[in-house]
């Protein structure tokens, strides 16, 4: 028996199977997990994500801390309420774990991976000498993310006019607490949304409310295949403790300025670039029928191999596409070998949908 | 539970078969078996004429969570293939026991005694 949310009992009676995910018990999916994708593109549903692990950092050095230990700058966080995604790396560069970290009232506010917990908890352990700094993980919270294009109007009609108004203002990125609870416009399904960290005994009658309204519990089958067609990495597929943010699609969550902040990694990344970038991560498209799956061979004519990291069915494109990691001098054709016959695939830039639109 | 009708044979690979009037064995996926797959997307289909002995892999069916081998539930040639699983592979969701995945002539129909009846299957799947 794996790890439970306090979910758990509810998410059976709803019909939940249930899958093994970083050691715990999460719901797949609730019937038909293609429904529940469709569901959150054309409308909204709502995904228990409470197996994510909440810290909350305090302490004069915090954000000295931060600038040490993370990839992004959290100085770019110029007001309470923001919000940013980062790579947490080791010394040489790569990826320990992807995180938001959101700008709180008494410091900041990391939520990072399930099945990463205990290797993060150990690595902000050991880095936090000579900071005044106190990190507290949060089991006593859950995590709820409402996503689709009508889950800002449906969750707010549920609420009090003051937590209705702080769901109409948040703009992307941003996360507020209002009395216990902490409301963000964050989410990992590429549709606007909420995600909403809230006590963990006010999260059973808070799901039930949320279903009650018509807004459809959907299970982590879903939320992979959204997060898929976003373009948006998985910890442990697509990135990993042997790859650096300059291999996976995530140049952009470094910053390089100012110069001078030596965030860990930093050394590791310049000599990567010194040294030339071998690899990217790319979406594929398999235009034939078929079901492209991580760990296929990709064959680049003339150029190489590469492998891909991620791949599923994509319910709103119809067709099977993939995250895959291919040499830097990849075009925009491949072939994927599945089941022992080679398949040719279309390269594209790895976001594939966003906001209901098809974007390849 | 699952729907396991009493006039099938099972094999424990999750395929059911039925022997048909002019001698030739239909073969599908269970009810358990697509429950356990989840939405199927993808079904890759033998092709007819090939020859198989019981057990033999003769075709995959894809769900959105993973790729499954569907196995020859007694040998034989395969003498038709449903096309229409080619354009709505979730057939095999909807209607399990009508959407039938390929057809054989049995090498030797008394293999089909082999496989589990509809009690023997529901104790293998543990219903």
């Amino acid at each position: 028996m794996g790890q439970r949310t306090l979910l758990y009992d509810l998410h059976l009676a709803l019909g939940a199977k249930t899958v093994d995910f970083g050691g715990w018990d999460m719901p797949l999916h609730y019937g038909s997990q293609v429904e529940e994708h469709h569901q959150v593109r054309s409308d909204c549903g709502v995904f228990d994500v409470s197996h994510m692990t909440v810290i909350d950092v305090e302490g004069s050095d915090a954000t000295a801390w931060l600038q040490r230990l993370l990839a992004n700058d959290v100085a770019r966080l110029d007001d309470i309420g923001k919000a940013l995604y980062s790579p947490l790396l080791q010394e040489q560069g790569t990826v320990i774990d992807d995180l938001i970290v959101y700008r709180t009232e008494t410091g900041y506010r990391l939520v990072t991976n399930a099945a990463t917990r205990a290797r993060v908890l150990d690595w902000l352990a050991a880095q936090r000498a000579g900071f005044a700094v106190d990190f507290r993980v949060r089991p006593d919270l859950a995590i709820l993310a409402i996503q689709g294009p009508h889950a800002r109007e449906k969750v707010a009609a549920l609420l009090s006019p003051a937590r209705a108004a702080l769901i109409r203002e948040l703009r992307p990125f941003e996360g507020i607490a209002e009395g216990d609870w902490f409301i963000a416009r964050t989410g990992y399904t590429g549709e606007d949304g909420l995600e909403i960290i809230l006590p963990g005994e006010q999260a059973v009658a808070f799901f039930n409310d949320l279903v009650g309204a018509g807004i459809a519990p959907s299970g982590l089958g879903a939320r992979d295949t959204l997060r898929l067609e976003a373009g948006m990495n998985l910890y442990g597929q697509d990135i990993d403790e042997t790859h650096t943010p300059l291999t996976s699609n995530l140049g952009w969550s470094i910053a390089w300025e100012p110069a001078e902040r030596n965030f860990i990694g930093r050394t590791g990344l310049l000599a990567e670039i010194e040294n030339g970038v071998q690899e990217k991560l790319v979406g594929l498209v398999l235009e034939e029928r078929g079901v492209l799956r991580a760990h296929q061979v990709v064959r680049v004519a003339g150029i190489g191999e590469g492998e891909i990291t991620s791949g599923s069915f994509s319910p709103t494109l119809s067709k099977s596409i993939a995250l895959a990691r291919v040499p830097m001098a990849t075009g925009d054709r491949a072939e994927v070998e599945i089941r022992g016959k080679w398949y040719p695939v279309r390269v594209v830039k790895p976001t594939f949908v966003r906001h209901g639109k098809i974007l390849i | 539970m699952s729907n396991i009708p009493a006039d099938l044979r099972f094999a424990e690979s999750h395929e059911w078969a039925r022997l048909e009037a002019d001698g030739s064995v239909t073969v599908g996926i269970s009810d358990h078996a697509q429950q356990a797959l989840g939405d199927v997307v993808f079904v890759e289909l033998a092709e007819v004429g090939k020859v198989f002995a019981a057990g033999d892999a003769a075709g995959v069916v894809e769900s959105v969570k993973a790729a499954s081998d569907i196995y020859a539930p007694v040998a034989g040639e395969v003498i038709a293939v449903n096309e229409e699983l080619a354009d709505s592979p979730e057939l095999l969701n909807e209607e399990p026991y009508e959407s039938w995945i390929f057809k054989l002539k049995p090498s030797n129909p008394a293999e089909l005694d082999k496989l589990l009846d509809a009690a023997g299957y529901a104790a293998a799947i543990g219903e």
